[in-house]
């Protein structure tokens, strides 16, 4: 691709941001967590641009190992955070933030 | 302005489409499949970007498991609907857009400005991002961690079950 990697880099910070306007404007805790997934994946679109603005360098290419890796955890914190969203449910009957309010004083 | 520009554009306008319509579906479904997009636009530019076993690996891994993983609990709960009143705190939503958006501007005009990032980039062999290629770094370099993602991965399925499984005992 012959585009500077600035854009890029951008397109991965405004993904980003939405990923954050995600996590604070919705209610139900599943969107959140999706929100959560796109913030991970923007971080990765960053790594891999960077990867590519360092190449051929053969350094560059644990920018590609990071994001493996980056993968696999992600992989790993949905399939307990999926079990933690299901045993609130269970307990509460709905998954809005808003009604799990237990630990507040 | 070039084909790679064009498809870059391209691009960028379908994954900032399907993020916005992720944050804003009112059904959970319609957002995991909005996602579903973004990530496949997303493994388009790690090809565009010489990262050919990334992309391939953000497709089978999160547009294909980790995405039918929350399509599953979706279904499962039954919760897709989410009501329309604003929530316990009124003035959350615009603040959270006005913040959000100020720092998507500030982002966009930070990473916009990287002198670093102005070269055009460098000519490639083939070879770069291939799994071969991958594989020698993570098989030589990186073996200890990739062997502790084994673990990291065992004991993630292992609190899954756990968590399920506690919760069934205290309702019987």
């Amino acid at each position: 691709m012959n585009i500077p990697p600035a854009y890029v880099l951008t397109l991965s910070g405004v993904l980003f941001a939405f990923g954050i306007i995600g996590v604070l404007i919705r209610r139900n805790a599943i969107v959140i967590f999706m929100s959560i997934e796109l913030m991970l994946n923007s971080a990765n679109l960053a790594l891999i641009a960077s990867a590519r603005m360092l190449a051929p360098a053969q350094e560059a290419l644990r920018g590609h190992v990071f994001v493996f890796f980056v993968i696999a955890v992600a992989a790993a914190e949905v399939a307990v955070g999926l079990a933690l969203i299901v045993a609130v449910f269970r307990s509460k009957e709905s998954i809005d933030v808003d009604e799990v309010s237990s630990l507040r004083g | 302005m070039t084909i790679d520009l064009v498809l870059f554009l391209g691009l960028t306008l379908i994954a900032v489409a399907a993020a916005i319509a992720m944050i804003v579906s009112r059904n959970a479904v319609y957002s995991a499949l909005f996602l579903v997009l973004n990530f496949l636009t997303v493994a388009t530019l790690y090809l565009l970007l010489n990262a050919a076993f990334i992309a391939v690996v953000q497709i089978t891994v999160y547009a294909g498991a980790i995405m039918v993983l929350f399509l599953f609990v979706i279904m499962l709960l039954g919760t897709e609907r989410e009501s329309l009143d604003g929530g316990r705190i009124r003035w959350q939503m615009p603040l959270a857009i006005v913040l959000g958006l100020g720092i998507a501007g500030e982002l966009a005009y930070v990473l916009m400005r990287n002198d670093a990032a102005q070269r055009p980039l460098a000519d490639l062999s083939a070879g770069f991002g291939s799994p071969a290629s991958i594989g020698r770094v993570l098989f030589s370099e990186y073996l200890v961690p990739f062997e502790v993602t084994s673990i990291l991965l065992l004991v993630a399925m292992i609190g899954a079950i756990v968590i399920t499984r506690m919760q069934r005992r205290e309702t019987k």
